[in-house]
């Protein structure tokens, strides 16, 4: 049975079953896009932060390391209050849409980037803070050295967002409602076909979950070594 | 080179008046003044943890003194800025190429890209220009930190233990390289607790104890003849308390 259902996955995975690879395709777009907001949120969030000087600041820095611990639930659940009917911003109707699971997920994966986003350049000032002091280095050009010469450590910390992002279910799955053609993605379709009793179906997701899981390692290793090669990092 | 001021008799390359430094609630400078007319290298020496580095850091601007005034040629030290640069004990290097180091302290200025090479050359480190600056020995980090302090055409360099446990051949090149700086009329400040070093370079010694000035002497009669107790004895090798 188990065997059926392995080798009735691989020939979907194989014939480009459509609805198969309309879910895959949904689930790196709504993550991609999730992806380029938290980017833009959490790299100059987490690169103020390293740089700059104010009462508060350690306060700050707590509240985003344990931001990024949130449990995905959790972030479904408050966007979820935000956006459905009764919430501040109800009247927009975007529960239960892609934009919704992007929101969700920008909510997830933003503290990550932007919390690792400052554990590198918090580093990284420490080390080059009175070197470009003495150099009169101004502000302008130490903000894109310091993010140039954190890079490799920051292509990581993306990378661990996507990651995550493509991988959680718990918060997608509440403000997505897993509809069909519409906010169906890899994680919500495998937790229904399952239920459903459609192994085959959810194995053939489950593989190549597993296989973009392994490719961003896989990217993440090759990233570090390359940097730690020529001592970049 | 801009330096007739240094020139000028009236005026002392270095003049520091009361200078204080409390850091965390605790006094680590008491009231330090000096002052020296040379152009050549003052030396720093003093027991470990005496407050060498934290002058250092408060005449280059990098730490606010509580009171206290500094003049480099008879001008407050922060109008001075642009003629001051600094190696500091372990070189900060960006994590880029030994000549990308360097192209980076140009700050656009094409007259600073033209001397690139000839540091290079100065410093022997050519043949590795190409190579990430971060893989390169201690000694030739160092010496590419000192290409790059000079670079940037300082009229005061400081330099805070530079040559701590380098290879010979880089401690000869640095020191070279600062002695030529010195007949150039930069004038330097050096923080070393290598005796041999001190009677190479120095023209004169400030020492330091416990965050204050016991003696500032001329170099041939400081090694000979210490006044004050605590640099006999550091000297002679033995520990003050
Ligand atoms: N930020 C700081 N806060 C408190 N104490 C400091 C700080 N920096 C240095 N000190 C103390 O000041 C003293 C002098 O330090 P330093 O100038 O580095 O000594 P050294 O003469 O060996 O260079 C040391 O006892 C050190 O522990
Ligand atoms: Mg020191």
């Amino acid at each position: 049975m188990l065997g059926d259902a392995f080798s009735e996955a691989a020939t979907l995975i194989l014939s480009g079953d459509p609805e198969l690879f309309e879910i895959l395709g949904l689930s790196i777009q709504v993550s991609l896009t999730a992806l380029f907001f938290s980017i833009a949120l959490g790299l100059p969030i987490g690169t103020a932060l390293a740089i700059s000087q104010f009462r508060g600041k350690k306060a700050c820095v707590t509240v985003l390391n344990s931001l990024m611990g949130l449990p995905p639930v959790v972030v479904g659940l408050l966007v979820y209050l935000m956006l459905s009917r009764s919430g501040p911003l109800g009247v927009l109707g975007l529960l239960y849409t892609p934009t919704a699971m992007v929101i969700a997920q920008v909510g997830l994966i933003t503290p990550i980037i932007g919390a690792l986003t400052y554990q590198v350049m918090d580093d990284l000032h420490r080390e080059y803070r009175d070197l470009f002091s003495s150099l009169k280095v101004p502000l302008a050009k130490a903000v894109p050295t310091y993010l140039w010469d954190a890079r490799y450590s920051l292509i990581t910390s993306v990378l661990a967002g996507f990651g995550r992002a493509i991988s959680e279910v718990g918060a997608v799955i509440i403000v997505g409602g897993n509809i069909d053609h519409l906010t169906r993605v890899m994680t919500t379709a495998i937790a229904l076909e399952t239920s459903k009793g459609e192994l085959a179906i959810a194995l053939g997701l489950g593989i190549i979950l597993l296989a973009l899981a392994l490719f961003v390692n896989a990217l993440v290793t090759w990233v570090k070594t390359a940097g730690q090669k020529n001592a970049y990092v | 080179m801009p330096m007739s001021d240094s020139h000028n008799p009236k005026h002392s390359t270095v003049q520091v008046e009361g200078l204080s430094l409390t850091l965390g609630g605790k006094r680590l400078l008491h009231d330090l003044s000096f002052n020296t007319q040379t152009s050549g290298t003052t030396l720093i020496m003093g027991p470990n943890g005496a407050g060498k580095s934290l002058l250092l850091r408060c005449l280059h601007g990098l730490l606010e003194p509580d009171q206290g005034t500094v003049e480099f040629f008879g001008k407050p030290a922060h109008t001075q800025q642009r003629h001051q640069a600094m190696v500091f004990q372990k070189a900060v290097l960006l994590r880029r190429t030994a000549r990308a180091n360097l192209l980076f302290a140009c700050q656009g200025s094409e007259a600073r890209k033209k001397r690139i090479e000839t540091l290079l050359s100065d410093v022997h480190l050519t043949e590795k220009a190409d190579q990430p600056a971060r893989l390169l020995s201690g000694g030739e980090q160092q010496r590419l930190a000192l290409a790059r302090a000079l670079l940037t055409e300082p009229q005061i360099l400081f330099l805070d233990e530079p040559t701590a446990s380098l290879d010979p051949a880089s401690v000869l090149i640095i020191e070279r390289l600062i002695q030529e700086a010195n007949e150039r009329g930069v004038k330097t400040l050096f923080i070393s607790h290598d005796l041999g070093q001190a009677k190479r370079l120095a023209s004169d010694i400030v020492f330091l104890h416990k965050g204050q000035i016991t003696e500032h002497s001329p170099a041939d009669t400081f090694f000979t003849d210490p006044q004050s107790r605590e640099a006999k004895a550091y000297l002679d090798g033995e520990l003050v308390l």
